[in-house]
């Protein structure tokens, strides 16, 4: 309540100070001022600084405020600042939240001014653009970057160990042995003894090197953790995407997998999951921990960044059905509907998401821009510096990805799949538990 | 906590200035009694009583916090009823203040009479002090890496020792008895300071009629220090136990609830249910149940431990 008092006065003061702005420029079109900008990424926050400093230039009665906050308090802040009156005019906005926050009608949809200023939606990459129009068929955004998920793994580890990095690009899996993916696996874990996972006396329990680190249970979409392995088996989070209105983690198919993921920390070819409750899984990876972590596109400059340590880049192994697969999440920046100054808030999301903007962020190598030209670029980027990036940019080459599952209630969903994912990672509960969690998130859409 | 220790301390300078002389004299006191404790009065009113009064009228509504509130009767608190997470936050709190509790009081009166006996120097009994100094958020961080399990110091040492590494966070036979330690270790100083002031408040010639009766250390602790020390021990009863049943701050930097539900404790799970899921109906629900166990701890224990009254008199 205290906080709610502050943001009170805090309105208060800024509608003070607007009414004084608005009234001496009430005559000029209202794309002039300051408008205010977030974002979660610290990562990103310099590119985005150059982009804000170039459209200043270029826009002179427009400046843009950037505030950066983390992803952990990024949600509820916003949530605050939308019932206070103190929400920034722009704002980066997640797939898994913005289904909500358009319902609620927070987000201004940009139809019109995406029309007036003829914007071309093919020229983003594939399904993006398309990702932000809601249930309502009106589109609250206009993409800024996209990921993938790759397999980074340690080069020395990897060759001590006599495995080629050509073997790393034809790996398969599949949920009944684990296909040569676990065979790699097992061959990289050592343990206390110098034993490897594969050779007779290793010693589970203690073990130095884990062939795969983990980065925690998924909970409901399991972005880096599993959904590159459960989702090769033509399985899929919900009956349709975006806006299904039921999820699958009933399906036997989805469970074996689950199951087969559950037991590699059984066999000790991976951490246990309470082992991971603090320091990052890139973190452990950098510690020389584990051998191959499987993550997102936007760990690139993470992972590669470490000192003393060569890192790789392999795509995701092929599944069952002979095709790899790679969960495609992108982000977009959105409108706030009570932003006081809404012409200038559209030439801004206008510019982030053009090609001025985008290309800025791609010579940064530090994301895929959502602008195909520009995601080229980034891939250029990147190879400058080093990094080959082919094991992310080839999903969306082959179309073997899918999207982020777009839903209503995905807070709720995550509140109900986290403990019981956590549960089944853990080796506490069969996955075979996940059919009763699964009918509470379905009840949820009744 | 220092809520209640403030309401308590207001509660008796009020009822303590009015000594009644005369009616006139009563009446100018009134206006100045009123004009010192409007400050409080009126924090008092807006921070708590009206968020109360809202709150649980937020309970018998679904609310998302962007909309308007849906009249919704009793369908929040029959939800709770049957949903097991609540009564699993109920378990995993009431372990918690057990634990917290039980150290935390053993440990602060050993510390008080140390304060009292041994350790007259003002440094050492200010030192006692100190972690209770830090804020809740940072005291947690540092514990939550120095005990980590990967690379966290202690666990460094534990493996040194030969022992195998504790995963203090991650297990869920852990994670609630480590938060218990923490919050022991943050609070005791100040648990023991309130105590510390109860034992000076004892008169001394108590003890020197108990020296020539030729009672030894043992007897004289339990049979007039104990007794004598009664309300003091109610009232830091009181005010540690209300405070470890609000346990919020320590869980939500560190294990987030998990591992599994092992440290959802009812204040993160109206957190979760209100501010991450967006269901303030919900987690008012939870808190108008959490207020009413509450008042009901703490009415038993005044009652039964009779904290109003003193040996002394």
């Amino acid at each position: 309540m205290k906080k709610s008092l502050g943001a009170v006065a805090v309105a208060a003061a800024m509608a003070l100070s607007l009414s004084a702005c608005s009234g001496s420029s009430s005559s000029e079109e209202s794309a002039t001022g300051e408008i205010s900008y977030w974002l979660w990424d610290a990562n990103q926050l310099p590119a985005y600084q150059q982009c804000a400093d170039d459209f200043a230039q270029a826009n002179p009665d427009i400046t843009v405020k950037i505030t950066q906050r983390g992803w952990d308090d990024y949600w509820s802040t916003l949530t605050n600042g939308f019932v206070g009156g103190t929400a920034p005019d722009v704002f980066t906005n997640h797939l898994g939240r913005y289904g909500e926050l358009a319902e609620n009608k927070q987000l201004l949809a940009i139809d019109e001014a995406v029309e007036k200023d003829n914007i071309d939606l093919s020229a983003y990459n594939e399904g993006l653009a398309d990702l932000w129009v809601g249930q309502d068929g009106k589109r609250y955004g206009l993409p800024k970057d996209w990921d993938t998920i790759g397999l980074f793994y340690n080069k020395a580890m990897l060759s001590s160990a006599g495995i080629t990095e050509d073997q790393m690009k034809d790996l398969t899996w599949n949920p009944e042995d684990g296909g040569s993916y676990e065979k790699v696996i097992a061959h990289l874990t050592v343990d206390k003894n110098g034993k490897r996972g594969d050779e007779p006396g290793f010693d589970k329990n203690n073990v130095d090197v884990y062939g795969l680190g983990l980065n925690g249970g998924g909970d409901s979409s399991g972005q880096t953790e599993w959904s590159y392995l459960t989702n090769t088996t033509g399985w899929s989070h919900t009956d349709k995407n975006p806006w299904g209105t039921t999820y699958n983690y009933d399906d036997p198919k989805f469970q074996e997998s689950m199951d087969w993921f559950a037991g590699l920390a059984d066999k000790g070819y991976m951490p246990k999951l309470e082992t991971t409750v603090g320091a990052s899984m890139a973190d452990t990876f950098a510690a020389g921990k584990s051998a191959i972590n499987a993550h997102g596109s936007w760990m690139i400059g993470q992972y590669t960044g470490y000192k003393g340590i060569e890192v790789g880049i392999a795509p995701t192994p092929v599944g069952p059905e002979g095709e790899r697969a790679s969960m495609f999440n992108g982000l977009a920046d959105s409108i706030w509907a009570g932003t006081e100054k809404k012409d200038a808030a559209i030439k801004w999301v206008e510019y982030l998401a053009s090609a001025d903007c985008q290309d800025v962020v791609a010579s940064q190598a530090v994301v895929f821009p959502a602008l195909k030209a520009s995601s080229d670029k980034a891939a250029v980027a990147f190879q400058a510096k080093g990094v080959d990036v082919t094991a992310f940019t080839e999903h969306v080459k082959n179309k073997t990805t899918f999207l982020y599952p777009i839903t209503d209630n995905t807070a709720k969903v995550k509140g109900i799949m986290e403990p019981a994912m956590d549960a089944v990672v853990s080796g506490k509960a069969p996955a075979s538990s996940l059919t009763q969690a699964n009918e509470q998130v379905n009840a949820l859409f009744k | 906590m220092t809520t209640l220790a403030k309401h308590s301390r207001s509660a008796s300078a009020a009822s303590a200035s009015p000594k009644p002389q005369g009616s006139h004299r009563r009446l100018g006191d009134l206006k100045i009694a009123l004009l010192f404790i409007a400050p409080a009065m009126i924090g008092f009113v807006f921070f708590y009583v009206l968020p109360t009064v809202r709150g649980i009228y937020l309970s018998f509504t679904e609310y998302n916090i962007l909309g308007d509130p849906e009249w919704v009767g009793m369908d929040n608190y029959v939800a709770i009823a049957a949903d097991p997470l609540f009564w699993n936050s109920l378990a995993v709190t009431g372990q918690y203040v057990f634990l917290n509790i039980l150290l935390q009081t053993a440990l602060a009166l050993g510390l008080a009479l140390l304060m009292h006996n041994v350790a007259k120097s003002t440094i050492i009994r200010g030192t006692l002090l100190l972690p209770y100094l830090m804020s809740n958020v940072i005291a947690a961080l540092l514990w939550f890496w120095m005990l980590d399990y990967q690379i966290g110091v202690v666990n460094q040492f534990i493996e040194w020792s030969g022992l195998p590494r504790v995963a203090f966070f991650g297990s869920e036979a852990w994670a609630i008895p480590t938060q218990a330690l923490i919050n022991t270790w943050r609070h005791m100083g100040y648990t023991a300071l309130l105590i510390f002031a109860g034992l000076q408040a004892i008169p001394s010639h108590v003890y020197e009629v108990a020296k020539l009766d030729g009672a030894s250390a043992f007897q004289t602790f339990r049979k007039i220090t104990i007794p004598l020390l009664r309300p003091v021990l109610v009232l830091v009863l009181v005010v540690t136990v209300i405070g470890s049943f609000q346990v919020f701050d320590t869980v939500a930097v560190t294990t987030a609830g998990g591992p599994v539900n092992a440290t959802r404790v009812i204040q993160y799970y109206i957190y979760q249910r209100a501010f991450t899921e967006s269901d303030f109906g919900y987690g008012s629900a939870i808190a108008v149940i959490l207020f009413l166990i509450l008042a009901l701890v703490a009415f038993i224990q005044m009652k039964f431990l009779k904290g109003n009254e003193s040996d002394l008199d």
